[in-house]
């Protein structure tokens, strides 16, 4: 085992790079600049592209036309440009855009405080959009998955063409860890399906047998036409009701409908214990060690680690406090995912434990409201 | 045998009668063929607006978006697809809404035409007044555009940089020419053509083409290269930069050389202030950690000014993989500055005689019961600035948390030539 020493950023930008990400568009913010910075150190002398843009809005605006180019594309910001990326945002999402938006949250609301932490922002990345159709939302816990499921992220853009959030945090993205970058397992690459040679194009019908239209890149042989109007097939504004419906139904569906399938997470199960602990991003480590704690105190205790937040994977909630008859949320604000498990978990007993005041929630605070 | 349009038989033009956009389309659509360019070499990008609709009415490649931020798409897909003619429409509402990316176009010089249709107001929402509107029209925005001076748009695009700038009228009779010569042009062209909004502006505004043309030959006459922004294309001059940069090597770990001193999680904490090198020394002791086989874990605190206020770093090294790396019960803390020591005043009483306290000159400590080591490191000749390396330093020299071998390693990985030579011989000073 060879370590290296790597910034959350880092492995961030490392795993773009591997995933094929070759272009990135980004305005400097506390704390996601790192990603930036290593972007530009990375892509250039590999034949990509990285812009500075004059602002969020440009930055993200740079990445969907890069993006309908054919280039896989990736920006990243915290709250502040979270906020003024929401019209492309918008955009991506209506128009089937894949692009990869890393959010390295910190404290809020508003510009909060550049070098703290906080996750604040996971409700509004599922509801940053006109319109209210879901989104793809990532979230790491550590250095490690910041490699991992960037990667992911990309396979899942391209995939299910939709923008994939990364929410990590201020103290996921600027603490440097021991890593192995090479023995992490890389998920293989997925590539958007492109539009066979010789049929008809129409921008936006599905591929037979599935809910993701085919992707032909502006700039190749076969006219490719974008719109983030409301569109039928064609790619042409409608008003049509039916074609409209269709179009939102789809946009809902080919998330909803497939989040089982990169439903990632953690899962310790605690037989005999009476209570499922749920945490993402970097709670859930406070959350570990809190769970050995109790277990070698003779309370066992189960524990749950998010990593696909949006869509909610509903199943793998269900699943996983089968056993339990009482469920602790755990975040870093005052009680935002929570409300999603109340939604699937009517029947258990949900409670909230969190705090937003740019500290770590601590193992002590954790193993008190398992007692509590 | 080229076609004879590339007008989009599908969809033909729904401007109101009248409007300036129709002779606009239908030039740049007799531009496009007299220059000889097939539909796929094309790609329109459109704004929001009755301009937004440019998109829809040619059959090219396609994209619209929302409002003032065509240009952003547009240097996204020129970027990624060099030899594509890109051909970006916007009226005066997205000049001035998205006047930060006009500039920032202008700026850049990415090989991108840009058409703004300028007819005064918007016309799509009710004649509203734009960044454009003379302050004696009469729009649906009362007062308000009496007050703001119209925006001289090839002005400004001169200002910024545009090697190409046009100011024309919808009605002269070289308009297809004038655009022929800005989408052949190697660089960003931005081409202002007036034109009349029969649907809204001349409701309450008499211009006719002949006053348009009065009120051109009034102002400046700009049409063609602007002499002191030639350079080279932005797609060009990029790859040369992009070709001259040096690859990043991938993330190169440090070998396991020895054992640490203690073989259970140590977590330091050291309180120093902006300037101090502070997160520099605690990478190097994250790196000493990896080269005894442990892991490691950096957390840093510091204030948003640069070089003001506390600067703390949190590391922790452990023969276990690092869950919680909160500081919970360190093992060391070295205290190099007033405002360090004040951020985490309440953390001292809980410390133990366990715990080694690294004292740094003139800091005063708050009452603990961890063991103090006073450093003298102006009798040792160090500089303030170097204080929190050479803590590290005494730290190996006492056999805590890291070693003299670790340490070493660490330097060698961090620090190269020149400057690992004198970080190396100041803390020969520590030792000595
Ligand atoms: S409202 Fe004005 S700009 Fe729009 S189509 Fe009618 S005349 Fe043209």
């Amino acid at each position: 085992m060879t370590l290296s020493l790597l910034e959350g950023n880092e492995a961030v930008a490392w795993g773009a790079f591997d995933a094929g990400c070759r272009f990135f568009a980004g305005y400097p913010i506390t704390p996601a600049t790192t990603i930036y910075n290593t972007m530009l150190a990375l892509l250039p002398p590999a034949g990509g592209i990285v812009l500075q843009g004059e602002d969020e809005i440009a930055s993200l605006g740079y990445c969907l036309g890069a993006s309908m180019a054919g280039y896989k594309a990736m920006t990243a910001t915290s709250g502040p440009g979270i906020s003024l990326y929401s019209e492309h945002i918008s955009f991506a999402i209506a128009s089937e855009i894949p692009v990869v938006i890393v959010d390295v949250q910190r404290l809020g609301p508003s510009t909060g405080y550049a070098t703290k932490g906080a996750d604040g922002d996971v409700q509004f990345l599922r509801w940053s959009n006109s319109g209210g159709a879901p989104a793809i939302v990532l979230a790491p816990v550590d250095a490690a998955d910041c490699y991992t499921l960037t990667m992911q992220a990309f396979n899942l853009a391209e995939t299910y063409r939709c923008p994939v959030f990364l929410a990590s945090s201020k103290e996921i993205g600027q603490t440097r860890e021991s890593l192995d970058l090479s023995a992490l397992k890389r998920p293989p690459l997925q590539e958007r399906s492109m539009q066979p040679a010789e049929s008809e194009y129409l921008p936006f019908r599905p591929a037979p047998g599935g809910q993701v239209p085919y992707f032909a890149p502006i700039g190749g042989r076969v006219l490719s036409r974008q719109t983030s109007s409301t569109h039928g097939e064609n790619g042409y504004i409608t008003a049509d009701p039916k074609e409209v419906q269709a179009l939102v139904e789809r946009l809902d569906r080919k998330l909803t409908g497939a989040v089982e399938s990169f439903s990632y997470h953690r899962l310790w199960p605690a037989p005999g214990g009476e209570t499922l602990l749920i945490t993402y991003g970097v709670t859930s480590r406070a959350a570990r060690h809190a769970c050995r704690e109790l277990a070698a105190g003779g309370r066992p205790v189960a524990h749950l680690v998010l990593k696909t937040l949006w869509p909610v994977p509903e199943e793998l909630l269900r699943a996983a406090a089968a056993d339990y008859a009482r469920v602790l949320v755990v975040e870093a604000n005052l009680g935002q995912y929570v409300r999603e498990v109340q939604r699937v978990l009517p029947q258990k007993q949900v409670e909230f434990f969190g705090r937003m005041d740019g500290k770590l929630i601590s193992p002590a605070e954790i193993k008190e409201a398992v007692r509590a | 045998m080229p076609e004879k349009t590339l007008l989009n038989h599908s969809r033909p033009p729904i401007f109101c009668p009248g409007c300036s956009h129709d002779q606009v389309l239908r030039s740049l659509d007799k531009a496009f063929l007299n220059l000889g360019l097939a539909g796929h070499q094309i790609c329109m990008v459109s704004d929001i607006g009755c301009s937004g609709f440019f998109d829809v009415f040619f059959n090219t490649h396609a994209m619209h978006g929302v409002h003032g931020r065509a240009l952003t798409y547009a240097a996204g897909i020129k970027l990624c697809q060099p030899e594509l003619n890109v051909v970006v429409t916007m009226g005066d509402g997205g000049l001035g809404i998205g006047a930060a990316h006009v500039i920032a176009a202008c700026r850049r010089n990415l090989d991108l035409t840009l058409l703004v249709l300028n007819n005064y107001n918007f016309g799509m929402t009710g004649g509203q007044y734009s960044a454009t509107t003379p302050n004696e029209a009469v729009v649906g925005s009362g007062f308000l555009n009496k007050l703001d001076k119209p925006l001289d748009l090839p002005a400004l695009a001169a200002a910024a940089g545009a090697p190409f700038v046009c100011r024309c009228s919808t009605y002269q009779k070289d308009l297809t020419e004038t655009l022929e010569r800005a989408i052949t042009y190697k660089g960003f062209s931005v081409v202002e053509i007036h034109g009349i909004c029969p649907g809204r502006f001349t409701k309450r505004n008499k211009i006719t083409p002949q006053s348009i043309a009065q009120d051109l030959a009034a102002k400046e006459q700009v049409c063609g290269e602007v002499a002191a922004n030639q350079r080279q294309e932005y797609g060009l001059a990029y790859g040369r930069e992009a070709a001259a940069q040096p690859a990043l090597p991938r993330p190169l770990g440090i070998e396991p050389l020895c054992q640490a001193p203690q073989q259970t999680r140590q977590e330091v904490v050291i309180l120093g202030a902006a300037g101090q090198r502070i997160i520099t020394a605690g990478e190097v002791l994250a790196l000493a950690g990896l080269a005894a086989g442990l892991h490691a874990s950096q957390k840093n605190e510091y204030n948003v000014t640069v070089l003001r206020g506390p600067s703390i770093s949190d590391l922790i090294l452990s023969p276990e993989p690092i869950a919680y790396n909160g500081a919970q019960r360190p093992s060391v803390v070295i205290a190099l500055s007033h405002e360090g020591v004040e951020r985490r005043r309440g953390g001292f009483a809980g410390l133990g005689p366990e715990v080694l306290i690294l004292q740094a000159p003139g800091v005063e400590l708050p009452p603990s019961a961890g063991r103090v080591l006073a450093m003298d490191f102006k009798g040792m000749g160090i500089k303030a600035a170097d204080w929190a390396l050479a803590s590290l330093a005494v730290l190996a020299r006492q056999n805590q948390v890291l070693n003299q071998q670790m340490l070493v390693a660490a330097l060698e990985a961090r620090f190269q030539d020149k400057t690992l030579a004198a970080v190396k011989e100041t803390l020969a000073r520590v030792a000595s």
